[in-house]
């Protein structure tokens, strides 16, 4: 059993420095017996943003949204999207609602229904930073993405609506982040 | 024996899915609990501000101790992060992790050989890089190459929210949060996968869409 270990240690090295090496000439499928990383993996689960699934898709739905590729999304749930948000919010209640992103219900599911993360590649990554307006141009760890999210849903045109329901008042994490990578806190 | 600890495991998991279903933790029924569970994804701006981190979490509240010891990669999942560099919401680049007898392979950014719900591992790209998993308990092994860096292992779970109330308002029993709130997701532990990668590999300017996927070997 150990010697196995050495052995598939000792191939995947192997491996590894034979890629390296070969780095203009990568198809070299019938080389060394390494890892098998061949089969087609089918998939089970997805996510762009936080929460979505979660918050807005119907029970009885949440696995068929996970198998939906995200170019389909919009077209197959931002229906439900828009009956489930406007059954929990009373934020939407009345016509032309909207929040304090100027979405009204309608344009603010069609951009959640495609559950994609932006990240701009130009500077600031935060999903919303009050101090410098920046809006969905990333997640960081420190993102407070839940009260973001409930502001967006219960806030109403300028974040006064609903108090009670507009924010959890779990501001941070219970462990500081770490400045270099790899980024997240070491375990409990 | 082992089997034990995974019914124990099992059952524990189960009891925890009435508690916490939160941020993508626990989210549908064809995953909740099991290994291809995707807790959380985050991508942004490194502290090398020419590259872009992305991280999965999977497998959520892990507890402290034999909880999070226990808890492997199962080789048969390959997590892939996808981006979207067009607009079309459609993969453009793939990274893939695959877990191989202690060692993450992360594959990519490369264009993937198919779009869409099945994949194949594009193992013969030249961006590529191997990081020993690091054990629960030791310090964060981090491997490096062609401008990448890899992260596999246990982590705090770095998502906070008062899920609890959140259920107690959903369910009818509250009318508000708490002042102050209580992080439900507290003191609990994930499996992570950390991959950043420079700008320039990914569209070098602009905004991506990206997302990230968990796949079982068919």
């Amino acid at each position: 059993m150990k010697l196995n270990n050495i052995k598939l240690f000792a191939v995947a090295i192997l491996v590894t420095m034979t890629a390296y090496n070969c780095s203009n000439d990568d198809d070299n499928n019938g080389g060394p017996t390494g890892p098998d990383f061949s089969g087609t993996y089918a998939q089970q689960d997805q996510m762009g943003r936080p929460a979505v699934n979660t918050v807005f898709v119907s029970s009885g739905m949440k696995d068929t949204f996970n198998t939906t590729v995200p170019s389909q999304q919009n077209a197959s749930f931002q229906a439900m999207f828009e009956n489930n948000l406007t059954a929990l919010s009373p934020a939407y209640a009345n016509p032309g609602d909207a929040n304090a992103l100027g979405l009204d219900a309608p344009t603010f599911t069609g951009l959640l229904a495609t559950d994609v993360l932006n990240v701009s590649l130009d500077g600031e990554t935060t999903f919303f930073n009050p101090n410098t307006g920046a809006t969905l141009t990333g997640r960081a760890l420190a993102d407070d993405v839940i009260t973001i999210e409930l502001l967006l849903i219960f806030g109403g045109e300028d974040f006064t609506e609903n108090p009670g329901l507009s924010n959890d008042n779990v501001d941070a994490n219970d462990k500081p982040f770490l400045t270099s990578f790899p980024y997240l806190a070491s375990p409990w | 024996m082992k089997k034990t600890k995974f019914l124990i495991a099992t059952a524990i998991l189960g009891i925890a899915t009435f508690v916490a279903i939160a941020a993508d933790h626990i989210d549908a029924p064809a995953v909740q609990g099991g290994t291809s569970d995707i807790t959380d994804f985050y991508a942004f701006q490194g502290e090398n501000t020419s590259n872009i981190a992305f991280v999965a979490n999977i497998q959520g509240l892990l507890g402290s101790g034999s909880d999070t010891q226990n808890a492997a990669f199962d080789e048969n999942v390959m997590i892939e992060f996808n981006i979207d560099n067009t607009g079309d919401n459609v993969e453009d680049l793939v990274i893939q992790a695959i877990a191989r007898d202690g060692k993450m392979y992360v594959f990519g950014p490369t264009a993937p050989v198919q779009t869409g719900l099945n994949s194949t591992i594009v193992s013969n790209t030249a961006n590529q890089v191997v990081v020993d998993i690091t054990p629960y308990g030791q310090s964060a092994i981090v491997a490096s190459s062609g401008g990448m860096m890899a992260f596999a292992g246990p982590r705090d779970d770095p998502f906070f929210m008062d899920f609890a109330q959140y259920g107690q308002i959903i369910g009818g029993n509250a009318a508000s949060f708490n002042n102050p709130g209580t992080d439900t997701f507290a003191g609990s532990n994930v499996l992570s996968i950390v991959v950043e990668v420079p700008k320039s590999m990914i569209g070098g300017s602009g905004t991506i869409n990206t997302w990230v996927e968990s796949k079982r070997r068919q």
